[in-house]
């Protein structure tokens, strides 16, 4: 999430007061994401400092203070617009690791652990679906929001039920015992250097 | 883990049995003799009310299709019992047993199966025209229908003149047109796109909320979660079930982010 570049795309509409800007944030994320006026205030801060936004007087920051972009700003903008977020490295996902462990813990039944995990997965998908099926109806901003959550939940769905075929079939043909999932599989993430 | 939360209020048991349109009991199905006996279902045990969705998940192979059918009483279980709106299948004579089929079942299949010679209405008539109906009374009944899907004014189009999502909600109306009490759909969103996808999930759950009782199975998450309740299917016995969810507004607490 980036809210320097959220708040400065919302300055490009026109000059703005930060408990405005907290309010249209909010209201175009479809209230999703709510932020805190410290927090807004604390970025445009940042903004002016580092020259991306400018306000009319050099006061304390407050209410009173209204903030514009910056032709430096508008720059900086476009080219986050443009710029892909980092996806180059597999974030270490707690759940994949859960997997890989229940895969190879003497006496655990890794089916049922990832059944389990569908299962929630599966009910957080409804209550997303209950929410696009009511006030996203209307909000652009939170129906996209929501599409995106939603698609997100799916694809781990999907690995979990690729996991659950990939280790039926291997139950059924034993590999031979070197290719064991965690020894294996983590020094080769870190090799792709693994984040977080 | 999120267990029976509060929001829980017992779809599907704890109901009285006279809101079950469909109960499948101890519903098994096999194939073919030992011992190459295929167990397509293994003891099935599941209670559908009126207005309620239900959603089939499972691997294919987990019995999904079996099930609808049996639930459709196209096929019959090997044991078990399945009752529709309180009525036992089994034992029911053939010729009341196909009235049941086309007087209170519903079906929306994967490719619509829409005749290609009649208009919409005239597909959306046919069920009821097949019971009996006079033409003209079908009609109405169909043109309702599509209306309540917001192809009303399709009426009078053949079917490769719709679109894919028109064609669907056109199939949709015929299975829920007259009286229908139970709808039974396979992937019925097919290979439309995920926009319109999603639009015949919506028509479904809001034919539900008028009162029809539905079973839909989908491999597809994303379609499941329009479901009021989501059954998993594997190696043709139930592995799991969701609880109802709780209502979206939990999703909306304050969370931190940078």
């Amino acid at each position: 999430m980036s809210v320097p570049h959220v708040l400065l795309a919302l300055l490009a509409e026109g000059p703005k007061y930060g408990l405005q800007l907290r309010e249209e944030f909010e209201a175009g994320t479809g209230e999703v994401w709510p932020l805190n006026v410290g927090q807004v205030y604390k970025t445009l801060g940042r903004l002016e400092r580092d020259g991306l936004a400018e306000s009319d007087d050099a006061g304390p920051d407050g209410p009173q203070k209204r903030f514009r972009i910056t032709p430096r700003g508008e720059e900086a903008l476009a080219a986050w617009l443009r710029t892909p977020p980092d996806l180059t490295s597999p974030p270490r996902d707690e759940l994949v690791m859960k997997v890989l462990v229940a895969a190879r813990l003497p006496g655990t039944d890794a089916h049922e652990v990832i059944q389990a995990h569908r299962l929630y997965l599966v009910e957080l998908m409804q209550q997303w679906t209950r929410l696009k099926e009511g006030e996203a109806r209307d909000d652009l901003g939170l129906a996209l929001v929501v599409d995106a959550e939603l698609f997100r939940l799916d694809a781990v769905t999907r690995w979990l039920d690729a996991a659950d075929t990939r280790l039926r079939r291997a139950a059924a043909a034993p590999p031979a015992p070197a290719t064991a999932a965690v020894p294996a599989a983590v020094p080769r993430l870190r090799r792709l250097g693994a984040r977080r | 883990m999120s267990g029976p939360g509060p929001g829980r209020d017992g779809a599907g048991e704890g109901a009285s049995a006279a809101d079950n349109v469909l109960q499948l009991r101890g519903v098994s199905k096999t194939y073919g003799q030992e011992p190459a006996r295929v167990h397509a279902l293994g003891w099935v045990d599941l209670s559908v009310q009126a207005g309620e969705m239900v959603a089939v998940m499972g691997p294919s192979g987990s019995g999904k299709s079996t099930l609808l059918t049996i639930a459709g009483s196209l096929e019959e279980p090997t044991s078990g019992d399945v009752l529709v709106c309180g009525m036992a299948l089994a034992g029911m004579p053939p010729g009341r047993k196909a009235r049941l089929r086309r007087r209170v079942i519903g079906y929306v299949f994967q490719d619509f199966n829409l005749l290609p010679g009649l208009t919409a209405v005239e597909n959306a008539a046919l069920p009821l025209e097949l019971d009996g109906v006079a033409v003209p009374k079908a009609r109405a009944a169909a043109l309702a229908a599509l209306e309540a899907l917001g192809v009303a004014d399709r009426a009078d189009w053949f079917p490769d003149q719709l679109s894919g999502g028109e064609r669907q909600r056109v199939a949709i109306a015929r299975a829920v047109v007259g009286d229908r009490r139970l709808l039974l759909a396979d992937e019925p969103s097919g290979a439309l796109d995920s926009v319109n996808a999603e639009e015949v999930m919506r028509l479904l759950h809001e034919a539900c909320a008028r009162g029809v009782a539905a079973v839909v199975v989908t491999h597809d998450a994303q379609l499941a979660a329009w479901a009021d309740r989501v059954v998993f299917l594997r190696d043709g016995r139930i592995s799991g079930q969701t609880a109802r969810p709780p209502g979206p507004e939990s999703l909306l607490m304050p969370r931190e982010i940078r």
